[in-house]
């Protein structure tokens, strides 16, 4: 039963086009499943290996811009990007990978944080390649409707998903794990703790890394500052991931559910929505203080909350 | 018949202090190596040497006829090596059983395999029990014997225990020697760094004694107990 489940909860999404939702309530639904993408790909590295990213922008906007590049220089489909994404990203993530996996703790962490700005910067100066400031536009999307963008997406999210299950449950998963819980103890036990890393960030990078370049065909247009921004691509992934869940399997899909559906709704509010990146970062301290394991890692927590309520 | 552990002329200096200064001694197939000396006299280091955690500054180490000096730490213990730590680190939050589970996989061909030498492991080493606890919530005497049963499940020919009996109460302690006689019965050679010296003259077949870095000592417990440098080093010089 458990092992359908996911397979149910799917076939169930792909039915949602035919209720004949508002365009609005459908980009919503597309925005909140590659956003559990993300979620499930930065978990991976930060909630099961213990490597905290504070720059996940960097693979999605490498991502995004692969598939802007091949259409505005090889006037190709931009979905040829997925591919190239997949390829590039994962070059990328074993030379970052080489400098950045030797540093521990919060050196790691800066780094990545390091990479994700460099990576934009580069990006807005690198004028004959990307057009810098000025982005790319897609002229013509692929489809007017956004049903069938909303299928893609839905089936490299059960893609990411499975792919992510079976890693975790495997011998990777319980080095990623050990690698998490005690690096020197996990490295005396045999584990290559450097390949194992090195595994963890590619596979992550990679999945990120698609979502990026379907970004950019859905969207139809992205630039530097958007595709690489900090808060809003890095810090969101990370967020996602805390309000959900880290090191488990559903957390990144709860979190991307509840992140987006705040997202729009606090910068629907009048004077208070420039300021949703503040009500985030509340948000988040109030997480680490009272659900630091997230809604689904502490899902035992709430339940006894809401019980005790009911008792009294 | 060649040594299982040859170590060679090991020196190790951290800045301008020698931890380790031409240390030679080496480990036969099948025995108890007890590793001994006062606070600071280098043994934790020499077993980061052996294991792989800091290359030696000068000497090498062989194991079973190869050079490992130079090695890091998972190819040793793939070679055949395995430790635990001194203050004990657990993979906190995982289960007693995954805790060992992870480490079986070093051998073990499939998961299926892994968890039953886990097991296996866990009830050799009388963890069995506690197989489902989160290892940060067993008492310390539990997690001690973790770290054993970790490093046994990772098959070894040589376990280096690093005070795997500091902390214990009597009835642990009786409980730990006799798991530690019944891995030598199993055919591993042991070297154990312990400051009770109850457990050490009782289990160890030879024993080697550090201070200030340097082989102060070598012999069988009898002649150990009656060295008097080493009753020197121990008990300070008398007036």
């Amino acid at each position: 039963m458990q092992r359908y489940a996911p397979l149910a909860v799917a076939a169930l999404l792909a039915l949602v086009p035919f209720l004949g939702l508002s365009s609005y309530l459908m980009h919503i639904f597309i925005l909140v499943i590659m956003w559990a993408i993300i979620g499930m790909a930065w978990n991976l590295l930060g909630g099961f290996t213990g490597l905290v990213s504070f720059g996940h922008a960097a693979f999605f906007g490498l991502g995004a811009y692969c598939a802007a590049i091949v259409y505005h220089h090889f006037a190709w489909s931009g979905w040829w990007g997925l591919p190239l994404s997949v390829v590039v990203v994962a070059l990328f993530s074993l030379v970052m990978g080489f400098v950045v996996l030797r540093l521990r703790g919060p050196y790691f962490n800066l780094s990545t944080l390091a990479i994700g700005e460099v990576l934009r910067v580069t990006a807005q100066n690198l004028d004959k390649l990307t057009q810098g400031d000025l982005g790319i536009l897609l002229s013509q999307r692929t489809w007017t409707e956004k049903q069938n963008y909303y299928w893609v997406v839905l089936l490299l999210a059960l893609g990411t998903y499975y792919a992510v299950k079976a890693l975790v449950g495997s011998r990777r998963g319980y080095y990623f794990v050990a690698i998490r819980e005690d690096q020197d103890a996990a490295e005396s036990l045999g584990i290559n703790t450097t390949l194992n890393k090195t595994i963890s960030l590619t596979v992550s990078g990679v999945l990120t890394g698609i979502a990026g370049a379907f970004y950019f065909n859905y969207m139809g247009y992205i630039d530097p500052k958007v595709v690489f921004d900090l808060p809003g691509i890095s810090i969101l992934a990370i967020m996602i991931v805390m309000v959900g869940g880290a090191a488990t399997l559903t957390g990144p899909l709860v979190g991307s559910v509840i992140m987006v559906l705040l997202a729009e709704w606090v910068r629907s509010i009048p004077k208070l929505g420039a300021a949703h990146m503040s009500v985030f970062g509340v948000l988040l301290i109030l997480m680490i203080i009272f659900l630091p394991n997230g809604l689904v890692g502490d899902f035992g927590k709430i339940r006894k909350l809401f019980r005790r309520k009911e008792a009294a | 018949m060649s040594a299982l552990l040859e170590v060679r002329g090991v020196s190790r200096f951290f800045g301008g202090l020698a931890a380790l200064s031409d240390v030679s001694f080496s480990l036969e197939q099948g025995e108890i190596l007890g590793l001994i000396g006062p606070n600071g006299a280098g043994k934790t280091t020499m077993f980061n040497c052996v294991n792989g955690f800091y290359p030696p500054s000068r000497g090498e180490v062989f194991f079973k006829g190869e050079r490992i000096s130079g090695l890091k730490p998972y190819q040793i213990c793939q070679r055949g090596m395995a430790r635990t730590f001194q203050v004990v680190r657990p993979l906190q939050r995982m289960s007693t059983l995954d805790n060992v589970v992870a480490s079986a996989f070093l051998r073990a061909k499939s998961r299926h395999a892994a968890v039953e030498k886990a097991e296996e492991i866990l009830k050799f080493t009388n963890l069995w029990e506690v197989r489902d606890m989160l290892s940060k919530g067993l008492p310390l005497g539990l997690r001690k014997r973790l770290e054993i049963a970790r490093a046994l499940a990772t098959e070894p020919e040589l376990l280096l225990l690093d005070e795997a009996c500091a902390g214990l109460n009597p009835s642990e302690l009786d409980e730990s020697i006799a798991i530690i006689r019944r891995i030598k019965e199993r055919g591993i050679t042991i070297m154990i760094i312990e400051h009770h010296m109850k457990v050490i003259m009782s289990i160890s077949d030879r024993i080697v004694v550090l201070n200030y870095g340097q082989k102060l000592a070598e012999g069988t417990p009898e002649q150990i107990s009656r060295n008097p440098q080493v009753i020197e080093a121990y008990l300070g010089e008398g007036e």
